[in-house]
């Protein structure tokens, strides 16, 4: 069953990695904004322009 | 602020489309094939290429790496430079992907029917082609991290972690899973033995289901949904709690495909625990993507899109509620090894990965040919039937799991089994095989349907291989969090980093220390349990290119149900020289641990002839290949000396003389046929096959299985 310490070794290296990512990203201030991040993503230039005209054909 | 003009790619996104609606045809196309088998099985027409369990296969890595991979990259190629505001870092490498990833489609749809398998699930691809994904799967990671990291967009959105996750983690399991020893261009045998190798298998096995068919299509609903419904997620914090919860509890889960095995106790316990885990941060996730059309649900009474969505949404928390339920031991020694599970997975399969894959290209095409959608109308009969299809699909195999194993379970008064013949479990059940093909035809059908949309609706726009647009430069020194200034160097780079270090690091540790730690590991436990002689080694060889595991199981648990039915419960001892391991997954016909010298071998040479002569009713193909195709002995030796290293204890020098014991015990095997008067020749694989099924499970039985040397 020794395979067993392994796979443990390598899901706990995925964890660290993640945990790692997780720890660095909090530092770097990603998460301090958790409202307009997903309001950001449903504005696209290009799309912008698209439904400007769009409204104005109906 | 400079502003910075720039395009984004959306040929590659069209690319990727077409290669999931076309692969979606084909995959979705063999299962109805299967499922069809199943109630009529001359369907196989005597050809090999075309019998169930080579198709198999073919069928869950069509559905699995060729229509949701290529939705996924559909759909992660046009948010990725979205949400980064930039282009795909190299157009080569998007192309390289692209092209390479079709490649080992065809590999995968050329080599499994030609039974050419490793017979792990998911991973049935010989080492070539595994060489191969690792390689397009770095290339895909390349361009992925550099996009990341030369983004216009400070924040990195939810959807762009679960991309990441994914690629890390499925990286990380190919990799270890896919350890193999070569011995020759096209075979291979894992480096793993018996309980190991189940281990390795179902922790892959069932991260695959996590990073490929779940992440990357969470991924998608965070950034599709919201796009879809044109209104924010419900809430943003939690798809980041949703995010980091879920990859954190995920990994550990695995051991719940091995319940009542020869798996230790403990390990079995910390999976369901870790499973039972999972419901918090799934639910979330289908919470926070329902809760988004709060107040808009006049919306999705109107918008074939939102439809798709809903139901997928919908699937997702129904398969993971109903995952940690099955990985309860009780539950699951219901469930284990019945159609049961073949329904769970396509909730998950036909409603979260399918349906999700719909919604994004009913949206993704008429916005990359700047048009409307054909047909709305059309597009709700594809959603109609395809939910019926889901239906029919369900609950028949809910209804024919549950069946079969009450039948399995039920004793008679007297403390005998009632349905001691496993073949009235198997008739019991036709009727709603035959459901369970309609409801797969029916959500076929609707897949025409939506080709047929698509096409009309690309006939009416243009598209553009580039999307203009523009974008300010993102300014590092705006930065307002007060990270240290040694931290400054990371910044928007985490990802990059933290890809390439763990890959490194693995590769690394992977190639210097498993091989030795392993081959150590493999000690026999019990001391009557002796290596496969050379014909049962090609007749094993046989029984993994004709994916037998695919309906039989090898592997009896401890219940009275079991040990009456088929003999003494499977030990972890018993194992030490399977490479790979087939203990099997599904039981649509019988264990097969043990049935060594359970029949005579006329009775397996004139059952694999034509099944249904020697238990009418059978559902089983016939394979009169075997009975005329001759053995390739020029492989034993290479096969003997491959085993050797990987621990199995042939004595030095025996790979010269194989050959020799090799045709001594098939000419023993084919006297016998003769006897009995069946034209045999010992030169033939069936031989190969009998003297394998004969000798399963037979090294503890105590008796004298000296015949079997």
């Amino acid at each position: 069953m020794s395979v067993i310490l392994i796979l443990i070794g390598f899901s706990l290296l995925i964890a660290i990695a993640f945990l790692t990512a997780f720890l660095l990203s909090v530092k770097n201030g990603q998460f301090k904004d958790t409202y307009t991040p997903s309001i950001r993503i449903l504005f696209d230039k290009e799309e912008n322009k698209k439904f400007k005209t769009d409204n104005k054909r109906k | 602020m400079v502003v910075e003009k720039f395009s984004y790619d959306n040929k590659i996104v069209k690319k990727f489309a077409f290669a999931t609606v076309l692969w979606g045809v084909v995959g979705m196309l063999v299962g109805i094939i299967l499922a069809t088998q199943l109630f009529v099985p001359a369907l196989n027409f005597k050809i090999p290429f075309l019998t169930f369990g080579r198709i198999r296969p073919l069928h869950t890595n069509a559905v699995i790496f060729a229509f949701v991979g290529n939705g996924i990259f559909m759909g992660l190629y046009y948010s990725l430079q979205r949400l980064c505001k930039a282009r795909m870092f190299s157009d080569l490498l998007s192309n390289i992907h692209f092209w390479g990833w079709q490649l080992i489609i065809v590999a995968a749809a050329i080599t499994l029917p030609l039974g050419i398998t490793t017979s792990k699930e998911y991973a049935e691809l010989e080492w070539p082609i595994d060489l191969a994904i690792a390689l397009v799967w770095v290339i895909f990671g390349i361009n992925m991290f550099w996009t990341i990291f030369k983004r216009r967009e400070q924040h990195i959105y939810v959807a762009i972690w679960f991309y990441i996750a994914t690629w890390v983690t499925v990286a990380v399991l190919h990799i270890v899973n896919s350890f193999e020893l070569p011995v020759s261009f096209l075979k291979s045998y894992s480096l793993y033995a018996g309980v190991q190798d189940a281990l390795v298998q179902w922790w892959y096995g069932h991260n695959a289901v996590a990073f490929f068919l779940t992440t990357p299509y969470l991924g998608l609903m965070y950034y599709y949904l919201p796009k879809a419904a044109n209104r924010p997620i419900f809430s943003y914090r939690l798809s980041i709690m949703h995010f980091w919860a879920l990859i954190f509890i995920y990994i550990w889960a695995g051991p719940h495909h091995l319940l009542y095995s020869a798996l230790p106790d403990w390990a079995q316990s910390l999976g369901t625990v870790f499973s039972l885990m999972l419901i918090a941060p799934s639910w979330g996730g289908m919470i926070n993507g329902l809760l988004t059309l709060r107040g808009a649900w006049d919306k999705v009474r109107q918008d074939p899109i939102l439809k798709f969505m809903v139901v997928a949404v919908t699937a997702y928390g129904m398969s993971t509620f109903e995952g940690p339920m099955l990985s309860l031991k009780n539950v699951n020694a219901i469930a284990h090894f019945t159609d049961w599970i073949i329904s769970h997975v396509h909730i998950g399969a036909l409603g979260w990965n399918g349906f999700l894959t719909f919604g994004v290209l009913y949206w993704l095409i008429p916005k990359l040919y700047k048009t409307e959608l054909y047909s709305k109308k059309l597009a709700n009969v594809h959603f109609w039937i395809g939910t019926l299809g889901i239906v029919f699909y369900a609950s028949s195999m809910y209804w024919s799991g549950i069946t079969q194993s009450l039948m399995w379970k039920q004793f008679t008064a007297q403390g005998i089994l009632q349905y001691p013949n496993f073949l009235e479990t198997v008739t019991q059940i036709i009727p709603m095989y035959i459901i369970r093909a309609i409801g797969g035809g029916l959500y076929f059908a609707g897949m025409f349907v939506m080709v047929y949309n698509l096409a009309k609706t690309i006939k009416q726009g243009s598209f553009a291989d580039n999307e203009e647009t523009e974008a300010p430069a993102l300014v590092k020194a705006q930065d307002v969090f007060k990270a240290g200034r040694r931290h400054r160097w990371l910044e928007g780079k985490p990802a990059v980093f933290l890809g390439f270090t763990t890959i490194a690091i693995l590769i690394g540790g992977i190639v210097e220390f498993i091989p030795t730690f392993l081959v150590k590991s493999n000690i026999p436990t019990i001391a009557s349990v002796k290596p496969y002689s050379p014909l049962e080694l090609q007749g094993r060889d046989l029984y993994i290119r004709e994916g037998c595991v695919g309906c039989h199981s090898q592997l009896v648990r401890p219940f009275r149900s079991e040990t009456e039915r088929y003999g003494e419960y499977s030990k972890a001892g018993e194992y030490v020289y399977d490479h790979p391991f087939l203990w099997g997954s599904k039981r649509t016909g019988p264990d097969l641990h043990r049935v060594g010298k359970k029949y005579p071998n006329l009775w397996h040479y004139l059952h694999m002839e034509n099944p249904s002569s020697m238990s009418p009713g059978s559902i089983m193909p016939s394979y009169p290949w075997l009975l005329t195709n001759t053995l390739d002995t020029s492989t034993t030796a290479s096969k003997i000396s491959a085993m050797r290293s990987l621990g199995v204890p042939y004595p030095e020098g025996y790979e010269n003389v194989a050959n020799n014991e090799l045709k001594k015990q098939a000419e023993e095997i084919a006297a016998d046929l003769q006897n009995a008067g069946a034209p045999a020749e010992p030169d033939k694989e069936i031989i190969a096959l009998i003297a394998y099924l004969q000798r399963l499970g037979t090294d503890i039985k105590g008796s004298n299985s000296a015949s079997s040397k």
